[in-house]
């Protein structure tokens, strides 16, 4: 589903940040990707998403070479994908149900397709009464739930999810860690990038490791 | 997993639940920004300009097409003294050639008294002009769809009248036409000129709404928009404030115009007045110009649309 081999990425003239990563995801695998702050945790997420451009090395996303990709290619790849951002980028002013519903509204649908999935899914991470509320008004943690929701919305085939528990409390926290596990055995493929081990302890699962640069698995 | 599992059996049921207020389909692209507020202020005063403008050109062709009709329709012959000729005599021969042509409705003859009476402007009141030498005038009504043989018409009575010349108003004709001409000209002009600044105020601000709106337009990429409906939600935002500034602007036009109209029937009784109707009749642009102030205003959401999108599609290329 991704394979990564020999990547390299500078920004600008600097120095590399990311040095011969080399690893693969498979499809409904879980996995998480830590590392220390600055390590590039979310700057590799970025590379999967196809937001940056390695300046090195090549990334095979569903079996294509990204550095070949035409446009609509790559728009359909990121519908494959669904991924929850550390600041959320939730659309301000948007309500939640907008936000959640946004993923299913750029691909055409109707709005009466998808209504009654939305708001029982919003229901489930806990935002069944904070639907009308626009991201401004709500507390860090409802953001967090409101991100992770739409990341869920259009059953991605890959998920990918950066810190989606930091800020959360422990016990919504291992309650999204099982929505992730469920999604996993759904046929999802999952990455959650954290430096949470607490989290990482609660379910075994190969841990993609960056340090200086550097990727390395423990299995 | 239950949340999943449940969503595809919650699919096919009905809104059990769900919220009668719950705010759906919000442009994607904020509207009301002050940014915005401001865009559609100045596509207001741009299209009341070019809609005052476009109608200042309907009144001026209408005008135009007024003036050319009365004097088209008309030629003078006018008959010089001569001392060695009766002049009442080439007066009835005049009159006598010009009804014998089928093109003339009628033919009168300006009496003397009202020939002397032409001259009160220049010459004042109360003088006999017995002796001045004052021509004679002989009015010649064209029938409407008339062309006269004029150089025939012009050289038969110049053998049989020596002292007539045929006067056709040709190059009054010319003169207004090409004055008339030239405010339509200028007007159209002004109308694109405004058009053009209308297109590169909407540039702008859609340069600064795409810089503005980054982040968000990150968000739709990652969440699977192409970029053709990104720079659909723009166009359509755009759209939307091109339509309601060129709705306010042109019914500024429209009531400005109306205003003028209004004013100028109640002043119609002062000197001033006269020679403006005079000029450019009654102040009315009717339907036509009532139609292009229209067009105007919607050509002007057609151009915020459509500059909108192309900004939009080229910054995204620059992204990519």
């Amino acid at each position: 589903m991704v394979r990564f081999e020999n990547v390299g990425l500078r920004y600008g003239m600097g120095p590399e940040v990311l040095k011969d990563i080399n690893f693969s995801i498979e499809p409904r695998s879980f996995q998480y990707l830590t590392g220390p702050s600055g390590a590039g945790k979310t700057t590799l997420m970025r590379l999967i998403l196809m937001a940056l451009k390695p300046t090195r090395g090549l990334v095979n996303l569903f079996g294509q070479d990204v550095s070949r990709l035409d446009p609509d290619t790559l728009t359909a790849f990121r519908r494959r994908m669904g991924v929850v951002f550390q600041d959320f980028r939730l659309l301000d002013h948007l309500t939640v149900y907008e936000n959640v519903a946004l993923p299913l509204r750029v691909l055409g649908k109707e709005e009466a397709s998808y209504r009654a999935e939305v708001v029982e899914l919003l229901r489930w991470v806990g935002l069944g009464e904070r639907m009308h509320a626009v991201p401004p008004v709500l507390s860090g943690g409802e953001k967090q739930r409101a991100a992770i929701a739409r990341a869920l919305i259009s059953r991605p085939e890959l998920l990918l999810a950066d810190e989606p528990t930091g800020n959360v409390d422990p016990g919504l926290g291992r309650r999204l860690l099982r929505l992730f596990m469920e999604l996993q055995s759904l046929g999802t493929a999952v990455v959650i990038a954290t430096h949470d081990l607490n989290l990482m302890d609660i379910y075994d699962a190969p841990r993609l490791v960056l340090a200086d640069g550097h990727l390395h698995v423990d299995a | 997993m239950s949340t999943l599992e449940a969503n595809d059996r919650e699919a096919g049921r009905t809104e059990r639940g769900l919220p009668a207020n719950l705010r759906r389909d919000q442009p994607l692209v904020p509207v009301d920004t002050i940014a915005g507020r401001a865009l559609m202020a100045v596509i207001a005063i741009l299209t009341f300009l070019a809609s005052l403008s476009a109608g200042a050109a309907v009144l001026a062709a209408r005008a135009s097409d007024q003036w050319r009709g009365a004097i088209s329709n008309e030629m003078t012959i006018q008959v010089r003294p001569d001392s060695h000729r009766k002049i009442d005599d080439d007066v009835a021969r005049a009159v006598m050639l010009a009804s014998g042509l089928k093109e003339v409705e009628s033919v009168r003859a300006v009496p003397k008294a009202e020939s002397d009476k032409l001259l009160e402007p220049w010459l004042g009141t109360g003088l006999d002009l017995v002796e001045l030498p004052v021509p004679r005038l002989i009015v010649l009504k064209l029938k409407s769809e008339a062309g006269p043989d004029l150089a025939g018409f012009g050289a038969t009575l110049r053998r049989e009248v020596p002292t007539a010349t045929l006067d056709d108003h040709r190059l009054w004709v010319r003169r207004l036409s090409a004055m008339a001409g030239t405010i339509i000209a200028s007007g159209f002009a002004i109308v694109l000129l405004v058009l053009t600044a209308a297109a590169l105020a909407v540039a702008f601000a859609t340069r600064g709404a795409m810089a503005g709106s980054r982040d968000s337009v990150e968000v739709l990429h990652f969440v699977g928009a192409d970029d053709d409906f990104i720079a659909r939600e723009f166009q359509s935002r755009f759209i939307r404030l091109g339509l309601r500034g060129g709705l306010f602007g042109g019914l500024a036009a429209i009531a400005t115009i109306g205003v003028l109209g209004f004013l100028a029937s109640r002043w119609s009784a002062t000197p001033e007045a006269e020679q403006l109707q005079a000029l450019f009749g009654a102040f009315e642009i009717g339907w036509t110009g009532y139609g292009a102030v229209i067009l105007v205003a919607l050509v002007v959401a057609v151009i915020a649309g459509l500059v909108s999108r192309f900004t939009v599609r080229h910054h995204l290329r620059m992204l990519a």
